[in-house]
């Protein structure tokens, strides 16, 4: 291959920071979101759902009072095809047709030119339902108060062994337990879900916020039984998406699709905020019993986890997203006997969905609150416990992965020490906590020996504590096991007419800075500029499955392919130029007469899983991810002891993906990460009420605001991983797995009391101090 | 349905529209001055998506019906940028330090900083104190380090270059050509 590096340095954007491409429309205001969009004719959606958690459908009465004029109105009768929303399993209908097993559960469409009108229909639809006994909660789904799902309400179970567990925790000098338990999480992107669909031809256009077109492609084909060239689907410009616009868009969009189908008119379904919460997936909330071995030394042994998950009333993506955090829920240590249990169980709550981390948050929650309370027991440190345990290269994982490359879990851990500067501030803060203490006996005692009556305390009363807290963790890259064997995404990169190279996923931009970082790497290996580079819009008509957007796959996996694209782009440009290609203007006068000469030119390649990767489905043996990604975090934190609120004052956190291709945008990726964690440890909390959302709300569903927020420093550990493109693994969903463990520790550090289940609300802190005064 | 009539200078422009009664400004905004850029995550004031600013005041453009802004002066994101089109100071800020993510939030967001360097025209704000202004704007994706970053830059590109130059003097290893420069921006504030 000619090198034209020796010639002219090729332009270097990966690594470095170049302004985000998809910025410039952003900060004017001329993005056009789905809801931006006008299309002339359109009539608005709206969804009649299910009030009741569980029941049978006995009629459904139009109010006869209603103008029904212009109202178009859609149920399963009217779907072509068959009436599911196509995924894991073939198990939930686009519309109830006569069980109902989840509240809100959509049983009718209605839409009508004018929204209002559209609106009030809705509300002129009466549904008769008889109502059932419902499970609510997993422990009255285990008890089979009611079936769910099978004759278990069972999802998914699955087991990992490695060496012999009960041996390990025989022989261990110590056996820690322990129970955890995460609540549900809203994803909350600040952009409802919507889609907007109309007939194209003889078949379907839809358009929405999604984060994965050929999710949508496919279960519209099922809906309604038609051949993959008669669906389109495009992705619009997406506020947000985090999971929660993974899999429910193709509901949103069978919707859409069903009211356009049979109007003939194109409708559009927008979600207010309070159906967006009350009906869309969240992350499952969980419950993990730990038992672990460990040697006075501080070397753990062994693990025996046992993981519950609430699934909702369908499968949706509940098999997955245990996977991941079975896999994950040993951490990022070295364990000689392993055993993970695990299972996904069925409820009769709305479907609980994809959320960044997918099922591994939850589960090394409960690890590193574990390790922090085996520390203690042990009166180690905990950073020591960690270093002394945390995995290298060599070490075999439960599934019996063995880490070849690229392992940078005592990396992270030593630089995230060094920012917070650990040892110091904790010793600081438990002095200062222990002076506090004791000013505040001598205070009391002064008070009680001469009170003032009617005296208020002053502000300086204030009994506040402050600590700090460490946790470490690991996310594999990419989809689990086979996942993305199976997958066998295709990416491509074609000539333009006017001689610039063209890319063609169908990964979605959804405010990671996809387009940018894609531009980076096949500029790069093409020599030219990347805003030279065109990403083509995410268009199921233009653009091959290179798999959904989600599992921190985007740039390590489907990069990969377009690094590959553009090397073999660029070697066939250069051999019919016979020459080498430096920069935009002789690319593109090089692409240009290839065109005229040769025709178009497009360059596509599949995903080959990187040499010794093995996986077995069955028994849960093998390489569960090609590499893992490593993050460690310490957070300080103030608690006001007779509030109950905790405050975070710092966070620290140093991240191990391989080499950052945009280090501004991946920091961008770790603080947001970062600040979901945060509201999920501490203020994010779905209330429920006969199975259904009452505070879907953000007047009553609080996440954090910038006033809350501390500021995050962020640091990469540079590793390079030989099969990432440029050296990159992932890093979207890593930043959710450490922060809520650390905010456990520091409260654990702050005030001596360990919350074992998040968020640490200043009602559940308050009952813990409470507890602990009495005994 | 009765109409009435409402006029407001919209970014630099003046505007009429006939609305009904209790139309919110969002919608007059978004549908009959065919400006997208002011966005909804709410609808209830919580998420500041639909800020604007209303006679240089940041307020939610989802609480106020179009009636109560008959007179005002309006500015949206499309009014941010300079003459001609150009980016802002501040759009700019956003652009190349990562403020923006998924870019739903961005529109109001800009608001209320813009809101924030009229207030504090001539000082960089301290970041609690661009925290604190921004509080009532929702952003899900950034964590808010780079939008406060960005602000804050901003801000200080916006000041003049003396002054700046006095402010970074005490602390960097002042030269003594640099000491003069401040001297001279301290005597001629
Ligand atoms: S839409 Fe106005 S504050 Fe949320
Ligand atoms: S950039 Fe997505 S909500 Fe702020």
């Amino acid at each position: 291959m000619p090198s034209s590096r020796t010639l002219k340095p090729a332009p270097v954007s990966v690594g470095v920071s170049i302004p985000k491409l998809e910025a410039g429309e952003k900060v004017t205001g001329r993005a056009r979101y789905v809801d931006d969009i006008a299309v002339p004719g359109v009539l608005h959606g709206r969804t009649v759902r299910s009030t009741v958690a569980r029941g049978r459908i006995i009629r459904v009465e139009l109010d006869p009072a209603f103008d029904w004029r212009g109202v178009v109105i859609a149920d399963h009768k009217d779907i072509p095809g068959e009436n599911v929303v196509a995924l894991i399993a073939d198990d939930q209908p686009l519309l109830a047709a006569d069980e109902i097993r989840h509240a809100e559960e959509p049983i009718l469409l209605v839409a009508h030119e004018d929204a209002e009108r559209a609106e009030a229909a809705r509300m002129a639809v009466r549904v008769e339902v008889e109502p059932l006994p419902a499970a609510l909660t997993v422990e009255d789904a285990l008890a089979r108060t009611a079936l769910v799902h099978g004759d278990d309400n069972v999802f998914k179970e699955i087991t990992i062994e490695r060496g012999d567990v009960e041996r390990g925790l025989a022989e261990s000098d110590l056996v820690v337990e322990g129970e955890y338990r995460t609540g549900w999480q809203e994803q909350l992107y600040i952009e409802n879900n919507g889609m907007i669909a109309e007939r194209d031809g003889d078949g379907l256009l839809v358009r929405g916020s999604l984060q994965c077109p050929y999710y949508v492609h496919k279960a519209l084909m099922r809906i309604f039984a038609l051949a993959p060239d008669r669906v389109r689907v495009i992705q619009t410009v997406t506020g947000g998406g985090f999971g929660g616009k993974e899999e429910y868009p193709s509901m949103i969009g069978g919707h859409a699709a069903l009211l356009a189908w049979k109007s003939g008119r194109p409708v559009k379904i927008v979600y207010d905020r309070l159906e967006d919460i009350a009906a869309t997936t969240k992350r499952h909330p969980s419950v993990t019993r730990m038992r672990v071995g460990v040697m006075k030394n501080g070397r753990l042994v062994a693990v025996d986890a046992d993981i519950l998950m609430d699934g909702g009333a369908y499968v949706t993506l509940s098999p997955v997203v245990l996977s991941r955090g079975a896999i994950h829920a040993a951490g990022a240590y070295r364990w000689r006997d392993a055993r993970i249990h695990a299972r996904a169980v069925a409820t009769h709550t709305p479907p609980n969905g994809a959320f960044r981390g997918f099922g591994a948050p939850q589960t090394l929650f409960a690890t590193e609150c574990h390790l922090d309370r085996i520390a203690e027991r042990l009166g180690m440190d905990p950073l020591a416990l960690r270093l002394a345990n945390a995995v290298r290269i060599g070490d075999v994982t439960p599934t019996g992965q063995v880490l070849k490359e690229s392992v940078g879990a005592v990396d992270v851990l030593t630089r995230t020490a060094a920012m917070a500067d650990w040892t110091r501030t904790r010793e600081r803060l438990t002095r200062e906590n222990a002076a506090a203490a004791a000013h505040e006996t001598r205070r009391h005692r002064r008070r009680a020996a001469a009170p003032r009556p009617g005296s208020a305390p002053a502000p300086s009363a204030r009994r506040l504590r402050r600590g700090i807290g460490l946790s470490l963790a690991l996310h594999g890259a990419g989809f689990t096991g086979s996942g993305e064997v199976r997958l066998a995404s295709r990416a491509a990169i074609s000539l333009g007419a006017d001689g610039r190279p063209v890319i063609l996923t169908a990964n979605t931009e959804i405010g990671q800075g996809t387009i940018t970082a894609f531009s980076q790497l096949v500029g790069e290996a093409l020599g030219v500029p990347p805003s030279f580079v065109i990403v083509h819009d995410p268009d199921t008509r233009a653009v091959p499955d290179s798999g959904p957007t989600v599992a921190s796959r985007t740039v390590m996996v489907v990069g990969g392919l377009l690094e590959q694209c553009a090397r073999a782009m660029r070697e066939r440009l250069e051999l019919f130029a016979e020459t080498p290609i430096a920069g935009a203007d002789e690319f593109r006068r090089v692409a240009k007469r290839f065109l005229r000469e040769r025709g178009p030119l497009k360059i596509e390649r599949q995903y080959e899983k990187p040499p010794g990767i093995t996986w077995d489905d069955d028994t849960y043996r093998g390489d569960a991810y090609s590499v893992f990604s490593y993050a460690g975090c310490a957070v300080e934190v103030e608690v006001d002891l007779d509030t109950g609120e905790t405050t975070v004052l710092n966070v620290a956190t140093a991240h191990d993906i391989g080499r950052a291709i945009h280090p501004v945008l991946a920091a961008g990726q770790v603080e947001g990460g970062t600040v979901q964690a945060l509201g999920w440890a501490l203020l994010e909390d779905v209330r429920w009420k006969d199975g259904r959302v009452w505070n879907h709300q953000l007047t009553n569903y609080i996440i954090p605001t910038s006033a809350d927020t501390p500021p995050i420093h962020v640091e990469f550990v540079d590793d390079p991983y030989t099969y990432g493109p440029r050296g990159a693994k992932g890093v979207g969903e890593l930043p959710m797995d450490t922060p809520a463990p650390a905010v456990v520790a520091a409260i654990a550090h702050a005030t001596g009391v360990r919350a074992d289940e998040i968020p640490v609300t200043p009602e559940r802190l308050l009952a813990a101090l409470a507890a602990r005064e009495k005994s | 349905m009765s109409r009435i009539a409402v006029t407001f200078t919209l970014n630099g422009a003046r505007r009429r529209v006939r609305v009904a009664p209790m139309k919110r400004l969002l919608d007059v905004l978004r549908e009959d001055c065919a400006l997208t850029g002011t966005k909804e995550g709410c609808g209830e004031g919580e998420c500041g998506a639909c800020t604007v600013l209303i006679d240089g005041r940041a307020a939610n453009s989802c609480l106020i019906p179009a009636v109560h802004a008959d007179g005002a002066t309006l500015v949206t994101v499309e009014g941010l940028a300079r003459r001609g089109g150009a980016l802002s100071a501040l759009q700019q800020a956003f652009v190349t330090m990562g403020g923006a993510q998924c870019g739903i939030c961005t529109p109001g967001i800009l608001v209320s900083a813009q809101e924030l360097l009229l207030r504090s025209r001539g000082r960089v704000p301290g970041d609690a104190e661009v925290r604190e202004a921004l509080a009532g704007n929702l952003c899900r994706c950034t964590g808010y380090q780079k939008i406060v970053d960005a602000v804050r830059a901003a801000a200080r590109e916006a000041m003049p270059a003396r002054a700046r130059a006095a402010r970074r003097a005490p602390k960097a290893r002042a030269t003594a050509k640099a000491r003069r420069t401040a001297k001279r921006a301290r005597r001629a504030r």
